[in-house]
């Protein structure tokens, strides 16, 4: 079915295989369309792809699945009753979720945290952070065609954060913990050693993993050289996150803001040199070893005291017209919320600036010229939550 | 980094003919923006990323907010001779504002790591004349979210590689996000056979008039 289609329509219709003649050559171009149902798509997830032979030539992300539209949603309701649905947008890092919106609300109407609270924050934003990073070595690999070993291992360790997470919350991913002004509620008793019992258990998984995976013969040969993303084009691109640094640009919010207590921990920011697909995924082991090392010290000196500040008022706030940007280094990205007062009970404007769907912008300059079996690499290198990435 | 003020003074000998005016925020956040003209945006923000003390190369969060028109009445104090006398009568009178939507974007410096400068730009108003200046020759990452924008609010950037739809399907009408949007009773309703779908029906089911042959 040869069409004289111009090829500026590829692209634009949905769920199409067609093919099309190649402009100035022989043979044709594919155009396929990869997902919503695919399985490498982490969710629903749509690329309209068009191959030459194996070789990608152009690809279109198609989003909008899972919208449900969380920011009308949000203007309609309270600035405590958006709490809950936050964990829902990134729903494997709901405890940086809550952060990012706690500190834009916070912004706004001008409240300070107690101290014991700005630690249990950093502790579970450092959880979460390593809980996220080792189901995405999981499941990278798991796309790459290891199936199971690796993701298992990643998911025992993340099976023990989870069980923090519902002891100190009551749920396991929907947590719902951080207020403006505070926590929701101070950890339980024997929490924190059971949580330092994990932290201290963590790096000799990350060894194990290490000593498997990160020399193995086939994943340096799908991985390195697969997907490069180059310095200039990362920071013209608004990529954040792991994606950033592993392109060697050396910009992480926990270092430049310097928001909650970050500046009293000692942690360095580890840097990609190739900005290719190795690089995301060392990148990633790497930032475990220092999240780590942040709640090793953070958990040594965590001080008694009250979690939430007694003048905090949740129910019934009403902050200042005016308007905040506030803004967290989140395990993919940085987490930005940005709110508008007018005066009333609810935000006049509510918006999630959410990092995974900003770093699929370069997605299809990653992967032209790859293969389709490399896609599927880098989009899991990419690290998206749909949930996020459709709102 | 300079102070707002600074960066508008510089801004306005940099870009000629440019209208740049401070918008003061009096939330605790501090963070005031700075409104442009839509004519001179595209170049203003061009001297944003390059000028050496800015270098704001990183352009964080785009997004739109709808401000339909609203009328407020205000009460104002004012001095009147009544008999002979001056005396302060409170007065009231009608204020109104908005009419427009507005696109907002957050600039970060990744190389001088300061931040955030935020950039605003309104329509002339919300029905017909609601073109902006597309920011994605300058800032990549203005991409998929300036496509958000035009899906959920309806600003049509000028200059945007590929402004289409992004979250809403294609052949969705309205932009959702707008105040006055009214959603439509149920998004699952399909119409039975009637009028042009009627019509078209029955093409394909023609009875056929001659039996046999």
């Amino acid at each position: 079915m040869t069409s004289p289609t111009s090829t500026a329509a590829l692209g634009q219709r949905s769920g199409v295989v067609e093919r099309v003649s190649k402009p100035g050559g022989e043979g044709e171009w594919l155009e396929v369309s990869m997902g919503p149902q695919h399985p490498s798509t982490h969710g629903v997830f749509r690329m309209d792809v068009v191959l030459d032979g194996e070789r990608v030539v152009r690809l279109k992300p198609v989003f909008g699945y899972l919208h449900r539209n969380h920011e009308k949603i949000a203007e309609g309701t309270t600035y405590l009753g958006s709490m809950p649905y936050t964990d829902r947008l990134d729903y494997f890092c709901s405890m940086t979720n809550n952060w990012a919106y706690a500190l834009a609300v916070e912004k706004l109407a001008g409240l300070h945290v107690p101290e014991r609270a700005e630690y249990l924050r950093v502790i579970l934003a450092e959880l979460t952070r390593l809980q996220n990073h080792a189901s995405l070595c999981g499941f990278l690999l798991q796309d790459m065609g290891a199936m199971g070993t690796p993701l298992m291992y990643a998911f025992r360790e993340r099976e023990k954060i989870l069980d923090l997470f519902e002891a100190i919350s009551g749920a396991r991913m929907m947590c719902n913990f951080m207020r403006f002004g505070g926590c929701r509620c101070d950890a339980p008793p024997g929490w924190l050693d059971a949580a330092r019992r994990v932290v201290d258990g963590f790096p000799a998984f990350l060894d194990e993993f290490e000593a498997l995976l990160s020399e193995n013969e086939i994943i340096m040969a799908r991985t390195q050289g697969v997907g490069v993303l180059p310095r200039e084009l990362a920071i013209n691109a608004g990529v954040t996150g792991p994606m950033l640094r592993a392109s060697g640009v050396n910009y992480d919010i926990r270092k430049v803001d310097r928001y909650g207590i970050y500046d009293r921990f000692e942690f360095k920011i580890p840097l990609g040199e190739h900005g290719d697909t190795y690089d995301r995924y060392m990148i990633r082991i790497l930032e475990m070893r220092e999240s780590v090392k942040i709640l090793q010290q953070a958990l040594r000196d965590i001080p008694p005291g009250p979690v939430m500040d007694p003048k905090a008022k949740l129910r019934g706030l009403r902050p200042k017209p005016g308007e905040a940007y506030a803004r967290i280094e989140a395990p993919k990205g940085e987490l930005g919320f940005y709110l508008i007062s007018d005066g009333g009970p609810n935000p006049y404007r509510y918006r999630v600036r959410p990092p995974s769907f900003i770093n699929l912008t370069v997605l299809e300059d990653m992967c032209r010229g790859h293969t389709v079996a490399d896609v599927v690499v880098i989009l899991g290198s990419v690290d998206i939550v749909l949930g996020e990435v459709d709102r | 980094m300079d102070t707002l003020e600074q960066i508008v003074a510089r801004a306005r000998a940099a870009v000629p003919g440019a209208q740049v005016t401070i918008l003061p925020n009096e939330s605790p956040s501090g963070q005031h923006s700075l409104l442009v003209d839509a004519a001179h945006a595209l170049a203003l923000a061009r001297w944003l990323r390059d000028d050496p003390d800015l270098r704001l190369d990183y352009c964080s969060n785009v997004t739109g907010v709808d401000w339909p028109e609203v009328e407020r009445v205000e009460k104002v104090r004012v001095k009147k001779v009544v008999d002979g006398a001056e005396t302060e009568v409170e007065e009231t009178r009608k204020v109104r504002s908005g009419g427009y939507l507005e696109a907002v974007y957050h600039l970060y410096s990744m190389h001088k790591r300061h931040g955030p400068v935020v950039l605003r730009m309104r329509t002339e108003n919300r029905a017909d004349r609601v073109q902006l200046p597309s920011l994605t020759p300058v800032w990549r990452s203005a991409e998929f979210q300036e496509r958000e924008i035009y899906d959920l609010f309806g600003i049509v950037f000028e200059g945007h590689p590929d402004l289409r739809r992004i979250l809403m399907w294609d052949e969705f009408k309205d932009h959702p996000m707008r105040k006055d949007y009214v959603e439509p009773d149920d998004y699952e309703w399909e119409p039975t056979p009637h009028d042009a779908v009627l019509a078209k029906a029955r093409k394909h089911f023609t009875p056929t008039t001659s039996s046999g042959a």
